[in-house]
């Protein structure tokens, strides 16, 4: 009677979720597998500049909302700063004044940028001012000379921006070049020239700087583009290989010959850009975005928390996943494990530092826990005490370990914020006693066991579909709750049982 | 792998999840649970029913009592000190004696009073219990080895596992203590287990670690064949022992101690599957067994006549 009521039970959960999950796949259209193209980034600018001890005004150069990309939160960062943007041409900026500052001073700025799901068609425009060339003397007769080589070598404008930057790219490039380029030519000069030689050419241009947004970026690079117009509307060309070209997920931020940063009283500044993407937000955007975005059920969905809300749930929805491989790691194959789900808690901070560091971290702070632990034992402490000294010492290897590693240059050692510490502790703990108690090799097949499950359990919830499915489409966990319901009145043998037992049924032939 | 299943199966032996899910959740009502993982609750209810258990010397609540305790104890010349909720025979301690102003344990091990103390204060604060909750320790009579096994153990006192179902007796084992389980009878700490055979009380097969072996490795006496004297009431002990804890699937712990016969140790709400092993027998078997037959076994008597009966050795 119990066991038709789970059935029915887990029957009724099962069908409860597909029920949900087919709705929102055929009817609200809710991506299946996680997007391949992000739609939302956070892009950081850090402006540090050494101040002399006066007054200081520095001005950064900032993005403008364009169709392309739409800016949706902004943020200023700085210290006693007084902060407001003006707007120019070619762009906005922002400026940093402040009465009195000294040393290294460090401002942010902090961009949350939507991208449009379509790139939209350029805009038709009326012809631009063409902007002066402001060459003059021998730089006119060189530039004169220069234009006048690629002009006979084009044929309409595609052609003559191309021989244009074929010619400032060349390896080898003559008499004329360097005069008007200077000995050391970045790339944002030889763009810089080519605007002025094309406002020679009676052809209005303008170089553009951005960002390419694509992947996590610490240090993204300031990259340099051009844009003509060609009698309708603005074109961009890749100052590399001179062909028209517009560049993917590239979010402009100004435009004009105006350097990146301006500063009044500080020197040696310096800018990093850094690209994240914003997961949850893109989602949001992209469910958003279908045109059921009116329908009541959003709003009782996941998307409707706050981005950072969200980015917790991505995490915690995955532990109904570890918890079921746990289930059948233990009752299905028998494998024995320090506490119960010790191993999915291990396997979420693997996360952060990936399976091998994982596991490498795992082991050296357990070992080391663990002399630490054996060596206490002679000491005879009370067990609180003792407790406490083992998580002293767990944090302070973790802390070591950081160090040791971030001096080798492996990143994995840093990110272990996420570890597991008080779960550490008594993981060692336990180890201790199994090891007085039943011996080294008992100790360490609960270790091993518990490390497998983790690094299966890690391997499982690392998959990416299972990530994006379980944030959205939630109700698949009642599948799984069904699943782990029935496996609840599992009564066969498990795995290793086979082998315990296997006296018995050889005995019988 | 499924051919081993299959034939497990065909015996009848028990496994862990079946035990779980078909016996101790079904026939043990959680509410009656401590009663025997508290074995000073086990030891009162034995005692108000007439059952005899080892004398309680003393018991120790608090950590600020451990200091008073070695003057209570002056009296006796051997105890055990054992956690309240232990289990698998961890954090027991057996103290054979003194020798000097130091305790002396059954293993020869000298123990200055501090390191008694900082078991007790292990103990207490939980060490060795089941969840790791604060403990309370039982410091109790030494039973000595009856004479039918002092040649078959070592240093420690075997104990006699029988398991009951429903208030028959189903399986039977002997655990006898060996040096590498540093005198304690539990299977996984290095004991040998030795099948009983239920009509007669003989010891049948033994199994020591994975290994079927037939003399004991510390004394190279036999240890099968040995008859466990007065059987049919060790039986009726375990069977009314089991009926006094509400619960229908227990492992009934008795030794057999030198003077005072036998004793209930403890009892145990999940016990273990090794015994099948021991005895070469699927327990699964004769659970079912007594599952279609408990209609009509009405009294003590007639459970044990037909545990006898139905689960005697093959010959």
């Amino acid at each position: 009677m119990s066991k038709r009521q789970l059935y029915l039970l887990a029957i009724i959960l099962a069908a409860l979720g597909l029920m949900v999950f087919a709705y929102k796949v055929f009817w609200l259209k809710f991506p299946l597998s996680p997007q391949e193209r992000s739609y939302v980034w956070n892009v950081e600018a850090m402006l540090k500049f050494s101040a002399r001890g006066g007054a200081v005004k520095v001005s950064l150069a900032i993005p403008t909302s364009t169709r392309q990309f739409a800016i949706m939160d902004e943020q200023f960062v700085s210290r006693a700063y007084g902060v407001n943007t003006v707007e120019e041409e070619g762009g906005r900026r922002a400026v940093w004044s402040i009465r009195k500052a000294q040393d290294i001073q460090t401002v942010y700025y902090r961009v949350v940028v939507l991208r449009s799901p379509r790139d939209p068609a350029p805009a038709r425009i009326k012809p631009p001012p063409l902007p002066p060339h402001r060459f003059g003397g021998a730089g006119l007769e060189a530039a004169k000379s220069l234009l006048a080589t690629v002009h006979a070598r084009s044929a309409d404008l595609d052609t003559l921006v191309g021989q244009l930057f074929e010619r400032l790219n060349n390896p080898r490039p003559g008499t004329n070049l360097p005069l008007l380029l200077g000995r050391k030519p970045t790339k944002a000069k030889k763009v810089e020239l080519a605007v002025r030689l094309l406002s020679l050419a009676d052809v209005p241009a303008r170089s553009v700087h951005g960002l390419h947004l694509a992947g996590e970026l610490r240090r993204a690079p300031l990259l340099h583009w051009i844009e003509v117009f060609d009698g309708k509307a603005w074109r961009c060309f890749d100052p590399q290989s001179g062909q028209p070209k517009r560049p993917a997920d590239f979010l402009v931020w100004w435009r004009g010959t105006s350097p990146l940063v301006k500063a009044d009283g500080a020197d040696r500044t310096r800018v990093v850009f850094s690209v994240t993407h914003n997961l949850e937000a893109s989602l949001t955007a992209a469910v958003m975005g279908t045109k059921q975005t009116r329908t009541q059920w959003l709003r009782f969905s996941l998307f409707s928390l706050p981005v950072s809300t969200q980015h917790v749930y991505r995490v915690l929805l995955l532990l109904p996943v570890g918890a079921f491989i746990l289930i059948i790691l233990r009752n299905l194959v028998g494998i024995s494990t320090i506490g119960t789900f010790m191993p999915v808690l291990i396997a979420l901070s693997f996360r952060e530092t990936r399976l091998w560091g994982g596991i490498t971290l795992f082991c050296l702070v357990v070992a080391l826990g663990l002399a630490a632990r054996l060596y206490m034992e002679r000491l005879k402490l009370l067990v609180v005490p003792r407790l406490a000294a083992v998580l002293i010492v767990v944090v302070f290897v973790m802390a070591a370990l950081s160090v040791l590693s971030h001096q080798l240059g492996f990143h994995t050692g840093l990110s272990v914020a996420l570890f597991p510490m008080v779960i550490l502790t008594m993981t060692i703990e336990r180890l201790s006693i199994v090891w007085e108690e039943r011996g080294p090799a008992q100790a360490l097949k609960q270790a091993a066991g518990s490390l497998l499950a983790a690094a299966l359990a890690y391997l499982v919830m690392n998959i990416d579909e299972i990530g994006h499915l379980v944030f959205v489409f939630p109700e698949l966990i009642l599948l799984l709750l069904a699943a782990t319901l029935i496996l609840g009145r599992y009564s066969g043998y498990r795995l290793l049982e086979l082998r315990r037992f296997k006296v018995l049924a050889a005995e019988k032939n | 792998m499924f051919r081993i299943a299959r034939e497990l199966k065909q015996i009848g032996v028990l496994g862990i999840n079946r035990r779980n899910a078909e016996y101790t959740l079904w026939y043990n009502p959680r509410k009656y649970y401590p009663l025997v993982d508290d074995k000073l609750a086990t030891k009162d209810l034995a005692q108000k029913a007439g059952i005899k258990v080892p004398e309680l010397y003393a018991v120790v609540e608090f950590a600020g009592q451990v200091g008073g305790l070695h003057q209570r104890l002056d009296r006796y010349a051997d105890f055990v000190i054992k956690p309240a909720h232990g289990s698998g025979g961890e954090g027991i301690l057996v103290i054979a004696g003194r020798t000097g102003g130091r305790y002396r344990t059954v293993g020869g091990q000298l123990l200055e009073k501090e390191d008694l103390n900082h078991h007790l204060f292990n103990l207490l604060s939980g060490l060795y219990s089941l969840s790791g909750q604060p403990d309370v320790a039982i410091v109790e009579y030494r039973v000595r080895v009856a004479p039918v096994f002092e040649a078959i153990s070592f240093q420690g006192v075997p104990d006699i596992r029988i398991i009951v179902f429903l208030g028959v007796p189903v399986m039977a084992m002997v655990r006898l203590p060996t040096r590498m389980s540093q005198g304690k009878a539990n299977l996984h700490q290095g004991a040998i287990g030795a099948g009983v055979d239920m009509a007669t009380g003989h010891t049948l097969h033994a199994v020591w670690k994975n290994l079927i072996v037939s003399e004991h490795p510390d004394t190279s006496q036999g240890v099968a064949g040995v008859e466990i004297p007065g059987w049919r009431d060790l039986l009726e002990l375990a069977a009314s022992a089991c009926g006094l804890t509400g619960l229908g699937y227990v492992g009934v712990d008795i030794v057999l101690d030198k003077e005072k016969g036998p004793l209930i140790l403890e009892m145990n709400a999940r016990p273990g599957l090794n015994i099948q092993i021991a005895n070469r027998a699927g327990l699964l078997a004769r659970l079912e067994k007594v599952k279609q037959n408990i209609e009509r076994l009405t009294s003590l008597s007639d459970r044990v006549a037909f545990s006898r009966e139905q689960f005697a050795a093959p010959a």
